[in-house]
């Protein structure tokens, strides 16, 4: 079970754009909530109301501060903030999977979801060690590894209305910045947008070969003027005349 | 990491308890009746008690003989059959001694090339983790073994054979030191690979995703120890090797090999801790806690 298939049919998958994520954190909660009461144990929480709340989450967004470098042309460029999601990569080559004791990790065949069961996992915390992403967290309240599924109860759910077929971050997603699709198409959607993009790997260096792409955030553009008013708009403080300028100058000796 | 006491625990014991099955099953003291249900009291006591307090850190301890079944991928997995095929084996290569004053000898080879397997594969779950740049080296099954053969040379009186694998360990516990605290540079992961945005500039976690802990803080970004890490690794190293040598010098052979085993066992821990303390998981880039 823990073995990994040579290859997937298909390779359902995110694309990530972090030019368009405005950091809304409206994934987290969208998964919070859709996972909490499907598919599995539900996402716990400890202590939610008290000074040191904590929980299990899928999905967190991270922020970074990227500051260009300067160059003559832009002399002080402006630091730019990047909300950065992250999620289960569903990799490739997961180590998540073939550290597992049990065989409760598996990477499916058909569409290279990677998936724990449950009633099959001893809660020893492994496969968290060898994710180097942190998209898995132990469950404190069940004992038992969590991590995205990919929203496998909503993608192929029939009783779901066809829009919604996708996982809940996306389907939830104002910003448009988080695209499902399958990478073993080259024609598909995420696909393009990859090639498109420039998208990139996660640690490619980990040698897991996410399926997960993310697209960099473009450069800033620089506005030469703010306000297109502005020219129209005088500066009105001029210096005093007659009796106000006898004023002022005798206010000024006091 | 996080420097759970049950796995710290873990290790250190099964370590020096298979270390001394891996010379009762050599033969390199065959005792007989009551001497020999001694030892292997002491030696199942340390490998079982070890092998039990790693059960405790399972969040599901009632499904453990599920990890039985994936011994063809994972180091985990093999630790568990390996173990208790050790520790069969040399169960009947025990009951041999004590109660038919035979020592059956092609058993007791089986037997100690199972449990050197146990310390070796145990070490493996270490080293194969990339993660931990660390743990993934050779280094790391050479000081687990080293240890677990210099501690089963010192438990079981063997005062030369200890008095030549401990200074081994201890030179391999200095490279592996060493070695470690340029691990994490060397292996190629920063921030800005983790991210995709290193480009031209600098870039700095700004926010991180929640306010309180989670998992992932708690068991990935221990830096409490770190601070004290020059320290304890002195006082490891003092415990662990150095006094261990210097009293098994001493006339007073008994209580001086007693103390000896005492300290080491001691300076063991303090590494073991060291071991989980120190190792710098990646996951901590994410959270902009690895100064990298």
């Amino acid at each position: 079970m823990t073995r990994l298939p040579e290859t997937t049919q298909r390779k359902l998958g995110l694309v990530i754009d972090l030019d368009t994520c405005v950091g809304c954190h409206a994934c987290v909660i969208s998964c919070k909530g859709w996972n909490t009461e499907n598919y599995g144990a539900p996402l716990s929480d400890q202590r939610p109301y008290g000074a040191d709340p904590s929980g299990t989450f899928l999905n967190r967004v991270h922020s970074y501060e990227l500051q260009p470098l300067a160059t003559s042309a832009a002399p002080h460029p402006a630091a730019q903030l990047v909300h950065f999601p992250k999620s289960c990569l569903h990799c490739e080559d997961a180590p998540c999977v073939t550290v597992c004791p049990t065989g409760a990790s598996y990477k499916r065949a058909e569409d290279g979801i990677v998936l724990v069961n449950e009633t099959d996992c001893i809660g020893c915390g492994l496969c968290a060690w060898a994710c180097p992403y942190g998209a898995r967290e132990m469950d404190a309240a069940e004992g038992v590894m969590k991590k995205c599924t990919l929203c496998v109860d909503r993608i192929y759910n029939e009783n779901l209305p066809e829009i919604d077929r996708e996982p809940a971050c996306v389907r939830t997603c104002p910003a448009g910045a988080r695209h499902f699709g399958d990478f073993a198409d080259p024609g598909s959607h995420v696909s393009r947008l990859t090639v498109e993009r420039g998208g990139f790997d996660l640690m490619p260096e980990q040698g897991t070969k996410p399926v997960n792409k993310y697209l960099p955030p473009r450069p800033r553009d620089t506005l030469e003027q703010t306000d297109i008013l502005a020219p129209f708009l005088e500066p009105v403080a001029e210096e005093p005349r007659g009796f106000a300028a006898w004023l002022d100058r005798a206010l000024e000796a006091l | 990491m996080h420097p759970a006491p049950s796995v710290i625990i873990f290790t250190t014991l099964s370590g020096l308890g298979f270390g001394l099955l891996v010379w009762l099953g050599l033969g390199l003291l065959v005792p007989t009746g009551w001497v020999a249900f001694a030892f292997f009291v002491i030696a199942y006591l340390l490998a079982v008690g070890g092998l039990m307090a790693s059960a405790f850190h399972l969040g599901r301890p009632e499904r453990a003989l599920k990890a039985f079944t994936q011994w063809r991928t994972s180091w985990l997995s093999r630790e568990a059959c390996v173990s208790v095929a050790a520790l069969v084996v040399m169960a009947l290569y025990g009951a041999g001694l004590v109660f038919f004053d035979q020592r059956w000898a092609p058993l007791g080879w089986l037997g100690a090339a199972l449990c050197l397997g146990v310390v070796g594969i145990t070490s493996m779950i270490y080293a194969q983790m990339r993660t931990v740049p660390r743990w993934r080296s050779w280094l790391t099954p050479a000081l687990f073994l080293a240890l677990a053969l210099a501690g089963g040379a010192l438990l079981s009186g063997q005062t030369v054979l200890a008095l030549v694998l401990l200074p081994v360990a201890a030179l391999v516990q200095i490279a592996w030191w060493l070695r470690g605290d340029r691990a994490l540079g060397r292996s190629g992961t920063d921030l800005a690979t983790a991210t995709g945005l290193g480009g031209a500039g600098t870039l700095r976690a700004f926010e991180p995703p929640h306010t309180g802990t989670n998992y992932l803080t708690r068991e990935f970004i221990h830096v409490v120890g770190r601070r004290h890490a020059q320290k304890l690794r002195s006082i490891a190293f003092a415990l662990g090797y150095v006094l261990p040598i210097l009293l098994l010098g001493l006339p007073l052979p008994h209580l001086a090999a007693a103390l000896a085993v005492l300290c080491h066992v001691a300076g063991i821990f303090a590494s073991r801790w060291l071991f989980f303390a120190e190792a710098e998981h990646v996951v901590g880039l994410y959270y902009g806690k690895r100064g990298a």
